[in-house]
């Protein structure tokens, strides 16, 4: 199944860059991929819930759950378990994209002509922010039995937390409100580590991130009923 | 005594599902746990194995106590859950190996050949776990119990589903494994527990009705069939 959903990703972006005119790198005339690392976020948001929505909803519904907990194993080392494992998932989904990275670096004008390091840094960016919605989709898992609930609940929040804050923030335009809800977005980070300059306040954000929804995980968990 | 339970209180919501029981478990013995469908059997196993906390009410595992020291306890006991779950996709070996490392069990690989050929899952060891039948998967689901050598055993219906030459192999083994450990097992089969269980405690409504050795049971009930003592008891 994972094999499955890396595929589908790779073929969504493979399309998205090089064929549909819209969005092709091609077309654009410019070698570089910024273009790339402005869609998969996107492609994130479904990719990322896809991956995570098993991990605990389909352990309870199938009650395999229980054999886990029985195990000798905390509430927190199973889910940063499962968060791992998940991110680990991730990351062979974004190895094979940097094929894309050699494509532009062999098109460009003079050859070679490409910006490294803000492609290092983007690639941090992404990895970062598909951990945050690892993050996300792994509470939206713990809350549910139910795989599609936890997957519509994770592309959400991964949407809303991406790019709701920043959409939020212009019903308070010139207020001390907007910069307060873009900075609590995901996007503003995104960006900021994207043009290549690793600042600590965003590196900061995502370990925060992570750590509060894991955090709600285990609240989610520990508090057992079923 | 590697068991030993105090006023054990389970509440879900309003409802008592467990109301203030106390026994105790001994090594070597294989305690038999009866009781009609909603007792509160499951619940008060599942409190032992650390799956659930208790409301009130304490209970110790070889000394150790499910609530203050969950890992300990939940290292010293084998479970098999009601209905067997397990990961369908996985091979068998596979499945012992995942366990096993959950367990930290040494050896390892040496181990899961024991086990295998223990609960008889020799022919089906390179199967994928979906493809088993019943009897093969409630073997798993022994075979998964016992990998880490647990002191105690708690087994849920351990034999629900399972034909009359699966039932003699499995009964077989869980007496054997009694010699040595302590061993919970619930189930509704009055018969098994004629066959199996030195002590048997009857649960009704969350209460215990009943706690004696078999000779016990039968010698206060004058000739009377375990089947109608359990009736006499829970209705």
């Amino acid at each position: 199944m994972a094999y499955i959903t890396i595929g589908v990703f790779l073929l969504a972006c493979a399309l998205l860059l090089w064929f549909f005119p819209d969005t092709s790198i091609l077309d654009y005339g410019y070698a570089e991929l910024g273009s790339f690392f402005g869609l998969v976020p996107f492609l994130f948001m479904f990719l990322v819930p896809a991956i995570t929505m098993r991990s605990f909803a389909e352990e309870r519904k199938e009650g395999t759950y229980v054999l886990l907990a029985t195990s000798p194993l905390t509430d927190l080392q199973l889910i940063a378990a499962k968060y791992l494992a998940c991110v680990v998932l991730l990351l062979f989904a974004l190895i094979p994209t940097s094929v894309y990275y050699y494509s532009i670096y062999q098109l460009g004008l003079p050859k070679g002509n490409i910006d490294s390091g803000a492609v290092i840094g983007s690639y941090l960016g992404l990895f970062l922010l598909g951990n945050a919605f690892t993050a996300i989709g792994i509470f939206a898992s713990s809350i549910t039995k139910n795989q599609v609930i936890a997957f519509a609940v994770a592309v959400f929040l991964c949407f809303f937390s991406f790019s709701g804050f920043d959409s939020a923030s212009k019903l308070f335009e010139f207020q001390f409100l907007e910069g307060l809800l873009v900075n609590l977005g995901i996007n503003e980070h995104y960006q900021s580590i994207s043009r290549g300059v690793l600042d600590t306040r965003d590196l900061v954000y995502f370990i925060t991130f992570v750590a509060l929804f894991l955090g709600l995980s285990k609240l989610a968990i520990g508090g057992r009923k079923w | 005594m590697s068991i030993s339970v105090k006023a054990l209180t389970k509440y879900f919501g309003q409802q008592k599902a467990v109301d203030g029981i106390s026994f105790e478990a001994k090594p070597g013995q294989i305690l038999g746990f009866l009781g009609p469908n909603g007792a509160g059997k499951s619940t008060t196993m599942k409190m032992l194995t650390g799956y659930l906390s208790p409301s009130a009410g304490e209970a110790e595992v070889c000394g150790q106590n499910v609530v203050t020291a969950p890992l300990q306890v939940k290292s010293l006991i084998g479970y098999l859950p009601e209905n067997t779950p397990l990961y369908n996709e996985m091979y068998v070996r596979e499945f012992l190996g995942f366990v096993g490392q959950l367990y930290r069990v040494h050896n390892l690989d040496q181990r899961i050949r024991e086990v295998i050929a223990m609960v008889g899952l020799g022919s089906e060891q390179h199967k994928k776990i979906g493809e088993l039948s019943k009897g093969y998967k409630q073997r798993v689901g022994l075979a998964q119990a016992i990998i880490h050598n647990p002191q105690v055993l708690i087994l849920d219906e351990p034999t629900s589903g399972l034909d009359p030459n699966q039932l003699a192999d499995i009964r077989k083994l869980i007496r054997d494994l009694g010699k040595n450990k302590t061993v919970i097992l619930s189930t509704h089969i009055m018969q098994e527990v004629e066959a199996l269980c030195d002590e048997v405690i009857i649960i009704s409504k969350g209460q215990i009705v009943a706690n004696a050795t078999m000779a016990d049971l039968k010698s206060q009930n004058a000739g009377e069939s375990l089947e109608e003592i359990f009736r006499k008891l829970t209705s």
